[in-house]
This record gives C-alpha cells, structure tokens and sequence, in this order.
C-alpha cells in the first residue's frame, strides 16, 4: 500500500499545475515583501489587470496557435497597426462603430494573409509572421507618419480604455470575456479537439477527417483579430493610436502561454493556464518596478522566466 | 547449444503502481533463437526495455554470462553485448546505412575527423557477411522496409551483440523479405549469436524457433522447447484459457441482389496504381492481396481521399464520387484504418478517449458541442468491446502496449459506425487472441451489412475472413477470386507471384 501512495505523488504531473502553484507562491511572497509599498492594495491589483489585458488577450489566441504546432510573431506589429487604422477611422468622422470594425478587420486580414502563406504556400509559420512583424510595424509608421493620432471619442475610450464597470476596470471584463470563449472553445467545442489534434499530430489529424489547414486559417485569423482588438484597447488607454504600441509584445505573449502549459511542441494547450502566465509575468514586473528597479532590469528578469517556463514546461522524460 | 547465457531473476517492474511484471524468471542458453510470446500488454516489451536499459527495474537481477550486470541505460546493455531492433525503428532516414551504422561511433582519421573510407569498408563487410545486397553508400530513406530492418541488424552486429533481440520484426515485411529474414537468423545462429524473438505470429515461431517463453499478466508461464509443444498449447498458455474460435474460414449467406456499395473504375493514383477496378457490396468482405509494394495501400488511400486521384472513378452507393479530402470521404460513409498506426492513426501524446473519439467528432456533437457523456459511454463501451488493456480511457495512448494501439485505432472506426471499412493491415501488432476477436468484429459488421475491404500480408487471417480474394499486382487488379474456390493459402500465393 505505501508503495502504491509513493508512486501516485511521483506520478502526479505538476508540471501541469507549475503556473497555479508558482502565482501563489509569488503573490505571497511579494504581499509580505513589498506590503509596505501597498503591492497587495485593490488600487494595485486592479492596475496589473488593467496592465496585463493586452498580453492576456493576445495570449489566449495565441493558445490556438501554439497548441496547433504554429506560431505568430506578429502580434505586437499587428496591436499597432490596428490602433493606428481605428484611430485614423475615428479621425476622419466615420464613428466609433466604423472605426472598431476596421481594427478588427485589420487584424484580421493580416491574420488571413498570415494563414494563406503558412497553408496554401507552404512557408514556415516562423518565416512568415516574422516578416509580417516588420511588414504591420512598418505600415503603421507609414499610414500614421509616426505621428500619434489622438482619439477624442469619449465613448470609444470609456469601452476600450478607461472606463469602468461597477469598480470593475473595463479592460478587466475584456480579459475575462475573451478568456471564457477562448476556453469553452478550447474544452468544449470540437474546434478545440481539432485544434489539438492539428498540433499533436497533423498527418493523423487529417487521416481522421479534420481539414487541418482550415484549422491553421482559423487560429491565425483568431489570433490576428485578437491582436487588433489588443491594439484598439492601447489606443482606448492612452487616448491615441501610436505605432510603438505592442512593441516586443510577441515575445510576452509567446512567454506567457508556455508558462501557462501549452506546449511549444504542438497538442496540448490551456487558456486558464495562459491568462495566468500573463498576470503573473505582470504581476512581477509590478512588483519590480514597486522595488525600484527599472525597465533594463525587467527585461532581464522576463528573459529568465521565459527560460525556467521552458525548462520546467518540457516534455515529460521517459519512465 | 550451449550454457544459459542470460538470467534475468525474479524481475519486477511497474508504472504508476500499476504491477507490469510480477517477479519474471528468463533464462535464454548461448546461441538459441528464444521466443518471447504472450498477449497484448503481458509485458514482453517491457521486459527487453529492461534487459536494453531503456526501463530500470523495480525488483530481481540480471546475469549475463554468470556475471550479475547493472544496465543503468542504454550504452551499459550494448557493451554488455545485448542490441534490439526496436518495433519502431530508429534508423535516420537522410543518412546513408554506413552512417547509420556508424552513429555516434564513427571512426576518426589521425586529424579527428571522421574516416569515411573506414566506415563505408567496415559497413561493406558487415553487409557481405550478412549476404545482403545493399551499397553502405545509399540513402536509407531509398531502401524498402525491408531493409530498413537489414540495416537495423547490421548497427547491432557493428557492435559486438551476444544478444539480439528483435520485437516483431515482420509485423512489416513482406513474405519474400520475412524469408530473407529467417536465413539471416539462421546464418547469426550459426556464428553463435543469441536472438530472443518477439511475435504474434504462430507459423513463425515454429519455423525458427528453439525455445519458447510465455508471459502472461506479468509472469512466466512457461518456458519449453518447441518441439514439445503444439500450436494449439501454445494459444492455450497465451490467452489462458480453452479457445473456442479459431481461424477457420464461415461461409456467410449472400446477398447478391443489392448495389454495390463501392464501387471503383480504372483507378489511377500516383505512380504505384494503375488501373485498380472492383466493386464492394454490403455484407461483403473483400480481401486484397498482393506483394508489398504492388500498390495495396496506396489504392485504400486514393479511395479515401489522401492521395489524389488522377485517373478513373470512385462511386459510392451508386453515386459517382471522387473524394478530395479523408472528410468528404468520411461523410460519405468511408473510413480507413491506416497502415502505419503510430503515424497515421493516432495521436500519440493524446489519451486513448481522445483518439477513440476523432474521427467522430460530428457525430458526437450537438451545434459543434462536444458531447462529453455520449462520447464517454461510447469509448467506455468499445474499450470493452475490443479489450484494449489501458488503466483508464485517460491513459495516453502512446503508453500502451502495440497491439492495444493498434484496436484504439480500430475503435476509431466501430465508434463512427462507418458503412464502408477500408482496412489496412487491422492487426498488425496484436495478439492471437485480439486477433480472432478481430476477425469475428468484422464478420459481425459485415453481418450488419457493412462492406469491408481488408488489406493483409497474413494470408491465413486473409483467407479466414474474406468472401472473396482480389489480387493486385503491380498496381492491377489481375483477378479476383470466390473463397470457396480457393483451397489453401498456395493458390493466393501463385496467384500474386504468378506470370498470369
Ligand atoms: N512507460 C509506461 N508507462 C505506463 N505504462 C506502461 C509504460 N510502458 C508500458 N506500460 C504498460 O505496461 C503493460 C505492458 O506493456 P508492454 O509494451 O510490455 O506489452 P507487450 O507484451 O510488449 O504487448 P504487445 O504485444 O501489444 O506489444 C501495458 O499495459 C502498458 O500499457
Ligand atoms: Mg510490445
């Protein structure tokens, strides 16, 4: 009998569970580490929610994409371009509505681009969305002059910026509403299964009925689509579309997933795991800059994370 | 033969609590050709994982030569002199065979660089001794299967093997290389090498074997002699207990009136299918056999909608059809249960419910919502209904045994309840019980008035099932004949190598 208990703790795949285990354990020890800069006041958390949305957002897309054996690097780029093209919409007096819909389609046109030369033409998912990177960064300087373009609509900035609902920061709702459908998707529709399959093993995917590159279309217009929407909440926060919005984003939002437990080798992915991947790289950026340390020292230590997120979220060995 | 070369004592090993060995006693003697036997799951794999350092034992010893050895991995077995042809090959296939032969031990040259002139010599000997007719020099990604295999033995004999062993070395060879095959143990028994042989195979085992060892549930049953044994003990000490079923061919009623159900016009498909024509009615079994490479596979896969059809016509239930896609193909009522399972059927870091419900996901879902009870009930069920050995429908597939693989793949298919069966080699890798399980399923489907196609290179499984034997050659069908009109299993054999 004692055997049998051992070998279950043994086999319990914490692994699984790393990113829960690991939030915890660093909002306890900031809480008592940083309590007298007022780390654990709702004033702060509320703030690392409303500064996360955006990695959050784009990261439970990019759940998809990873969970089918893909990547997107263009994210971040795509964030900016969106926030320019609603932001110039909004400029030119066509309205709020217009201009949200032509950041959504933004993205999700370049989501549609990004998909069609990864399915139809071949190219590596990697090649691809790392020239779109600089394709979506570069036409966002050019259509916007590097200029930033205010956006003066109080509506557009109360939906997608500051505004607030019963207490709740607006950016927060949007995080939970696209976390809920991304993981119903994921757990409950056979999308998700599809998806998986995709990225566990294509061949047997299609072998057993699954139109794998329409799968690949889909995640990479989602993901596409979600960037835009990240883009339109910058722009809502700072009151103007800006061409450095999302810069290296792609690389916080790539990190986040993996250190939620979706694997970089395809098949297996979870949103939960990734929303919280995201507030906890923000959640200890939070409290560096509470520390005083500053962006270079961020940097590295979000560097050191992707790296033990890696490291700890590898494959199983072999019994 | 000679001294008891291996003992491995009183093994123990399990995976999660879960006992997969139960204090295993193995003795093979220098020079014999020992086959490993038992049922799927009985731990046969397992056990050479063992002896191969790829799994570490739990429990027990293991002596090589009278000298008690630790085998922490790999490299300890190899100098230890035990080599195994795994089920699943590790060759690279971008490498030439003396390359792979020499992996990670080539030969340097003075300067430290590696001495390809060496290594493509040493290789040759190797391949001369062995009587085979390959260049060290081709890619291995150009060979046959075959020879994939060939080269697989020549790696071990490179390196000083006492034992090999080989885990179901023919599950993918055809006759003429199974033949191939056996001379050359015969030949590695002669100059003193020791095999242990795994296989579902029951004609095999008497052809080269010496001794036999059974597992079963994790223990040894029995260790004899082949001569003292009869085929039918040996089923007996494997599944454990009388067998009631056995390969024999039914006759089953026919109904001849009814259209076909598929129907397959001068089909033409990539360079190995030329002119394939044949029709499938409900409640039929056809049988498709041939050589390896005469195009079976590809046929089933053109049919299917995997590869593209560049010639003929495809009709289903009368309906002309040429399906661009496995989903369209799946629509129609059309599934395959692929040659390769490891590749093409499974999802192998998914669990075994996973897999089971895949190509099945439609027809499990209301508005695109997966419907978790239904499909549970279902996976329960066949799970059952096949007696695939797996702790729990969680299990991750790639974990079980090879023949229980092998029914999860076929499970895919009964859960869908797919009219029309292609099958490509249904049992590859499963025990001799699972196997007549197998047959009767498919009798049973057919009895329901499904049609099925079945591709096997196992001509006494072919002949048990099948109403009727197509023979394909050279990407043609040549001829198709009644099953009553066949008497044993040498007439389908003239007929695939035959001029005619
Ligand atoms: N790494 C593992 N983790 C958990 N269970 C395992 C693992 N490897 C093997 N098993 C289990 O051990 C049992 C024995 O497996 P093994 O592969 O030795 O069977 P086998 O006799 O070779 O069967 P087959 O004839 O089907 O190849 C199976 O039930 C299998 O699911
Ligand atoms: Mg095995």
């Amino acid at each position: 009998m004692p055997s049998k208990v051992k070998g279950k703790l043994i086999n319990f795949d914490w692994r699984q569970y790393i990113v829960y285990i690991a939030f915890v354990l660093v909002l306890i020890y900031f809480s008592i580490t940083l309590a007298e800069q007022g780390f654990m006041t709702t004033h702060n958390l509320l703030n690392i929610a409303r500064q996360t949305a955006m990695i959050s957002i784009m990261g439970v897309a990019m759940t998809f994409v990873i969970s089918s054996k893909e990547i997107d690097l263009s994210v971040g780029s795509v964030a900016a371009l969106s926030a320019i093209t609603t932001a110039l919409t909004m400029q030119a007096g066509l309205g709020m509505i217009s201009g949200v819909l032509v950041g959504l389609g933004t993205g999700l046109a370049i989501g549609f681009v990004n998909g069609y030369l990864v399915t139809r033409v071949a190219i590596p998912s990697f090649l691809v969305t790392l020239a779109m990177m600089m394709i979506a960064r570069g036409l966002a300087m050019w259509v916007s002059g590097t200029a930033p373009i205010p956006i003066l609509s109080d509506s557009y900035i109360f939906l997608f910026g500051s505004g607030s609902v019963l207490g709740v920061p607006i950016l927060l709702i949007w995080t939970l509403i696209i976390a809920a459908i991304g993981h119903i998707i994921l757990r409950k529709f056979t999308f998700g299964r599809e998806t998986l399959a995709t990225g566990g093993n294509e061949m047997a995917a299609t072998y057993s009925g699954i139109k794998t590159n329409r799968i690949k279309m889909t995640v990479f217009m989602a993901s596409g689509m979600m960037a835009g929407l990240a883009g339109m909440l910058y722009a809502g926060r700072l009151q103007a579309g800006r061409f450095t919005f999302g810069e290296g984003d792609e690389l916080s939002v790539i990190a986040a997933v993996i250190l939620g437990g979706t694997s970089l080798f395809g098949g297996v992915g979870t949103v939960i795991g990734t929303v919280i991947g995201s507030i906890m790289i923000g959640t200890i950026n939070n409290a560096l800059i509470l520390q005083g340390l500053d962006v270079s020292q961020q940097m590295v230590v979000q560097g050191i994370i992707i790296i033990l997120a890696v490291a700890f979220g590898r494959k199983k060995k072999k019994a | 033969m000679g001294n008891t070369i291996l003992r491995m004592k009183e093994i123990e090993k399990g995976f999660n609590g879960n006992t997969v060995l139960d204090k295993v006693n193995f003795n093979v003697k220098a020079g014999e050709v020992h086959a490993l036997m038992g049922g799927n799951g009985a731990g046969k794999s397992t056990l050479m994982k063992i002896l191969t350092g790829v799994y570490q034992l739990d429990n027990g010893t293991i002596e090589i030569e009278d000298s008690k050895v630790n085998l922490e991995n790999t490299r300890d077995a190899q100098q230890a002199g035990v080599s195994m042809i795994f089920q699943e090959f590790s060759l690279i296939p971008k490498l030439t065979v003396a390359q792979n032969i020499f992996l990670h031990r080539e030969p340097r040259t003075s300067l430290g660089m590696i001495d390809d002139k060496k290594m493509v010599k040493d290789s040759q000997r190797i391949i001369d001794d062995m009587g085979l007719s390959i260049s060290p020099k081709d890619l291995v990604e150009n060979l046959s299967v075959g020879y994939w295999q060939m080269t697989e033995i020549a790696k071990a004999l490179s390196i000083n093997t006492k034992i090999l062993i080989m885990d179901e070395p023919t599950s993918t060879l055809t006759k003429t290389e199974t033949e191939v095959l056996f001379s050359l143990i015969h030949q590695l028994k002669q100059s003193g090498i020791t095999i242990i042989y795994i296989s579902h195979r029951m004609d095999e085992i008497f052809q080269v074997c010496d001794r036999i060892t059974v597992l079963r549930n994790g223990t040894n049953v029995i260790t004899t002699p082949c001569s003292e044994i009869t085929m039918e003990e040996l089923i007996d000490h494997i599944i454990g207990g009388n067998m009631v079923k056995s390969f024999e061919w039914v006759e089953r009623p026919k109904k001849e009136d009814r259209k076909p159900l598929l129907e397959v016009k001068n089909l033409q498909s990539g360079s190995r299918v030329k002119n394939v024509s044949f029709s499938l009615h409900g409640g039929e079994i056809l049988g498709l056999a041939g050589l390896m490479g005469s195009g079976r596979s590809e046929t089933v896969r053109a049919i299917f909608g995997v590869d593209p059809v560049s010639g003929g016509e495809v009709n289903v239930r009368g309906e002309r059809d040429s399906f661009s896609s496995p989903k369209e193909a799946i629509q129609k009522g059309v599934g395959l249960v692929p040659e390769d399972r490891r590749s093409q059927g499974l999802v192998l870091g998914h669990s075994v419910r996973e897999n089971m419900i895949l190509s099945s996901l439609d027809k499990l879902s209301k508005n695109k919502v997966l419907q978790n009870q239904q499909a549970n009930k279902k996976v329960e069920e066949l799970v059952k209904k096949l007696n695939v050995k797996t702790d729990s429908t969680q299990k991750t597939v790639s974990l079980l045994s090879g023949g229980n693989q092998q029914k999860v793949v076929l499970a895919k298919w009964l859960l869908n309840e797919t009219e029309i069966l292609l099958l490509d080699e249904p049992t590859s890798g499963v025990d001799i019980g699972a196997k007549i399980e197998i047959i009767e399923i498919i009798r049973e489907l057919a009895d329901a008035g499904k049609a099925v196609l079945v591709v096997s290179s196992e001509m006494t499984e072919l002949l048990a099932m099948s109403d009727r034997v197509l023979i394909m050659k050279d990407g043609e069908v040549t001829s198709s004949i009644e099953r009553k009109d066949i008497k044993g299993e040498e007439d389908v054999e003239r007929a695939i190598q035959g001029e005619g």
